[in-house]
C-alpha cells in the first residue's frame, strides 16, 4: 500500500492504463504541458507523448465529438472536460450522441470512452464552476456514472472505466484532489456498479457519494460519540449501475435511511434513491426517508454562502441526531 | 479521364438512390416509415461523386438527409428500407429510423439527427486514422444550415490544427428547413470559413457528378498524404423540400425548373451519349433494371419481421 493523493490517483489510473493499452490516448484543455488545471496530469505528456497525450483548444464539443468518433473506430479516448459545469457546453454531444449510438444501432457500437471531469463545490469558483451535475448524467439512459471518494477508488475505477466498452462520465471532486488515502500496490482494477459500506451501524444508514463520503464519516463520528446513534456510511461510487441490492440491504437492517448529495434539490439522486427505497422496503422503515441536499438555489463564490449551501458534516450530524431521536 | 465502367458506376449510383427514394416516398405515404424521411433526391451527385473517390475502408459520417450517402457507400437496400420503415432486420434493429443508420461493414458512422452531428464525428475518426497509422481518409457530410453552428468552427479548427485526414463536404441545397440560407447566413463566399483556417477550401457545382468527383479526390489525396483537410462546398437542390409532405410554398416555379434543367443524372446521360460510350436505349434499360432491384428490395424489407417490444431493453449498455 502507499499513500497518494486523489489527484495522483488519477495519475497513476490513467497512466496504468495507457501503460497497459496503446489504444488509449487522453485528450483535453491543459492536460498535456501545463499537467492539468488541478495537477491531476502532471507527467502523463512526458511518459507517453504529444500524440496520445494532446492539448485541445478550448472547443468542448469538438473534444467529446472527436472522442466519440475515435472511440466508435478503435481507440479508447479518455476526454477532460475541465469543470463538469462545461458539460452543458457539450451536452449535444453527451446526451444525443455518446448515449443514444450503442442503443440505435441495436448494439453494434462500442463506446469504450471516459469523460473525466472535475465536479462539485467547495473552492470557492461561484455558480459557473462549482456545480455537482452528476445528477444531469444519471437522467441519460445509455452512459455510465461514478463518482469516487477515495484515491484508491480513483485508481481503480477509473482503470475500470477505461476498460468498460460503454462510455463513462467519471465525476472527480474537485476538493478532494488534495486528499490522501491508501492505494493498493501493482495493478489496480475496481469493478463499476458496487456501493461500499464503509462504516457499518445498527441505527441509521447514511447514504453519500464523492465529498458529502468523508462528510457524512466525520458525523457518522460524531452521532456515535455525542448522540449514542450508530450510522452506517455507504458510499454510492456508482449511480449508473446503482448498486441497489447494498443500498437495500443497509436500509432494511437499519430501517432508517438519510441520503446526502451535494447536488441542488430537486430532482437530485436522492430522490431517485428515495423512490426506489419506497417502493422496495417501505414496511421496512421506521422513519420517513430524510434527504440532505444543497439548496435548489444557484451556488455562490464567497465562503460563508457557498458553505451555508452545501450539506457540511454538522448539519449532517444535526439532521440526522433530530430526525432519529 | 474516367472510363466508361467509372462513369456508368456514377450513373447507377445516382439512379439507384433517386429510385430508392422514390420507394421511401410511397412507404411514407403509404404510413410504412414513420417519423419524417428526408429525401435526397437532387443531390445525388454529391454522395455518389464523394463516395466513389473513397476506399471501401475510408469513413463517411452523414446526416438527416443521409440515405443517399448509404447506398453510395455501399448499404444493403434491403437493410435500409428495413430500418427506414422500423424492422428488426434493419441496420439498428427498427429503432434508429431514417435519420440513424449506422453500417460498420461500409465504414459508415451514420446517418445523423442533430445538425452538424457528422462534423466531429468525422474528425475524431480521421484522428483515430492518423493515430493508428491506418492511411484511413473520413469525410463528414453535412448541410448548409452547419455554416452557422459553432461545431463546424471547432472541428475545422481541431482538423486544421492537426493536419487530420478529413474531408469537410458541406451540400448547399439552398435552405435550412424551410428558410433560404442566404436569409440567415454571413460571411460569403461560404468557402471562406475554410479558409480562415487555413483549410483549402473550393465550391464546385454539385448537380454534376463529376465535379464532385474531382474535388474530392483531390481531397482525399491531399489527405491520405498527410497534407491535413479540406472544406468543399458544393451548390445542389432538394426536389422534396425538407422532409416529405413539405408544401414547400418558399420556392416558385422558376427556381425549381432552372434546378431541375440541371438534373445531374440527364446531365452524365447526355454526355455518355454524345461520347459515344452507350447507347440512350441501353441506359433506358440499365434505369429499368435499377428499378426493378430497388422495388424488390422495398418488397423484401415489407416482409421482415416487426420489431419485437420484448427487445426495447438490450443494446442500452454492452451485454
Amino acid at each position: 500500500m502507499a499513500e497518494l493523493t486523489y489527484r495522483e490517483a488519477v495519475i497513476e489510473g490513467i497512466a496504468q492504463e495507457m501503460r497497459r493499452d496503446e489504444k488509449v490516448v487522453f485528450l483535453g484543455e491543459d492536460i498535456g504541458k501545463a499537467g492539468g488545471v488541478f495537477k491531476a496530469t502532471v507527467g502523463l505528456w512526458d511518459e507517453f507523448g504529444d500524440l496520445r497525450v494532446r492539448d485541445t483548444p478550448i472547443s468542448e464539443q469538438a473534444i467529446l465529438g472527436a472522442a466519440m468518433g475515435a472511440a466508435m473506430t478503435g481507440l479508447r479516448p479518455i476526454a477532460e472536460i475541465m469543470f463538469s459545469d462545461f458539460l452543458a457546453v457539450c451536452w449535444d454531444i453527451v446526451t444525443n450522441q455518446i448515449a443514444k449510438s450503442r442503443y440505435m444501432t441495436g448494439g453494434q457500437v462500442d463506446l469504450p470512452l471516459v469523460i473525466r471531469t472535475a465536479n462539485g463545490g467547495g473552492a470557492r469558483f461561484g455558480a459557473q464552476h462549482s456545480q455537482s451535475v452528476e445528477n444531469w448524467a444519471m437522467m441519460i439512459p445509455g452512459i455510465k456514472v461514478v463518482a469516487p471518494s477515495t484515491p484508491a477508488d480513483v485508481k481503480g475505477l477509473l482503470a475500470a472505466a477505461i476498460r468498460d466498452p460503454d462510455p463513462v462520465i467519471f465525476f472527480e471532486q474537485k476538493s478532494l484532489y488534495a486528499t490522501k488515502g491508501e492505494v493498493p500496490d501493482g495493478e489496480h482494477v475496481d469493478e463499476i456498479g458496487k456501493a461500499k459500506v464503509v462504516r457499518e451501524g445498527d441505527d441509521v444508514t447514511i447514504l453519500a457519494l464523492a465529498l458529502m463520503v468523508p462528510r457524512a464519516l466525520e458525523a457518522a463520528e460524531r452521532l456515535q460519540a455525542e448522540a449514542g446513534i450508530s450510522a452506517s456510511v455507504v458510499d454510492i461510487r456508482s449511480l449508473v449501475p446503482l448498486d441497489t441490492q447494498t443500498i437495500l440491504s443497509q436500509v432494511k437492517k437499519t430501517a432508517r435511511v438519510v441520503t446526502v448529495e451535494e447536488n441542488p434539490r430537486l430532482c437530485g439522486w436522492g430522490a431517485e434513491i428515495a423512490s426506489i427505497i419506497a417502493e422496495e422496503c417501505f414496511y421496512d422503515l421506521d422513519m420517513p426517508i430524510v434527504r440532505i441536499t444543497t439548496p435548489h438555489i444557484p451556488l455562490s463564490s464567497a465562503d460563508e454562502l457557498e458553505d451555508a449551501m452545501i450539506p457540511s458534516a454538522d448539519r449532517i450530524f444535526e439532521t440526522v441526531r433530530q430526525e432519529v431521536d | 479521364m474516367l472510363t466508361k465502367d467509372k462513369l456508368l458506376e456514377f450513373y447507377r449510383g445516382m439512379v439507384t438512390i433517386r429510385a430508392f427514394e422514390e420507394e421511401v416516398r410511397k412507404m411514407h405515404n403509404a404510413g410504412l416509415a414513420p417519423g419524417l424521411v428526408h429525401l435526397y433526391s437532387g443531390q445525388e451527385a454529391v454522395g455518389v461523386g464523394a463516395c466513389a473517390a473513397l476506399n471501401s475502408d475510408d469513413y463517411i459520417a452523414s446526416h438527416h438527409r443521409g440515405h443517399g450517402h448509404c447506398i453510395a457507400k455501399g448499404s444493403e437496400l434491403d437493410r435500409l428500407f428495413a430500418e427506414i420503415i422500423g424492422r428488426r432486420s434493419g441496420y439498428g434493429m427498427g429503432r434508429g429510423g431514417s435519420m440513424h443508420i449506422y453500417d460498420p461493414a461500409t465504414f459508415n458512422l451514420g446517418t445523423n439527427g442533430i445538425v452538424g452531428g457528422s462534423v466531429p464525428l468525422a474528425t475524431g475518426a480521421a484522428l483515430s486514422a492518423k493515430l493508428r497509422g491506418t492511411g484511413q481518409v473520413a469525410v463528414s457530410f453535412f448541410g448548409d444550415g452547419v455554416l452557422n453552428q459553432g461545431i463546424l468552427f471547432e472541428s475545422l479548427n481541431m482538423a486544421a490544427l492537426w493536419s487530420l485526414p478529413v474531408v469537410f463536404v458541406c451540400e448547399n441545397n439552398g435552405y435550412g428547413e424551410f428558410t433560404e440560407i442566404d436569409d440567415v447566413t454571413a460571411g460569403r463566399p461560404y468557402a471562406k470559413r475554410g479558409e480562415a483556417f487555413d483549410i483549402p477550401s473550393e465550391k464546385a457545382d454539385g448537380m454534376d457528378v463529376l465535379a464532385v468527383h474531382e474535388a474530392v479526390s483531390k481531397a482525399v489525396t491531399r489527405a491520405r498524404n498527410g497534407d491535413g483537410p479540406s472544406f468543399l462546398i458544393f451548390d445542389t437542390y432538394r426536389y422534396s423540400g425538407h422532409h416529405v409532405g413539405d408544401k414547400q410554398e418558399y420556392k416558385d416555379d422558376e427556381e425549381r425548373e432552372l434546378w431541375l434543367s440541371r438534373d445531374p443524372i440527364p446531365k452524365l446521360a447526355d454526355m455518355l451519349v454524345a461520347g459515344k460510350k452507350i447507347k440512350q436505349a441501353e441506359l433506358d434499360e440499365l434505369d429499368a433494371k435499377i428499378k426493378v432491384t430497388v422495388i424488390a428490395a422495398a418488397n423484401q424489407a415489407k416482409k421482415m419481421p416487426e420489431p419485437d417490444a420484448d427487445d426495447l431493453a438490450r443494446h442500452i449498455y454492452a451485454a
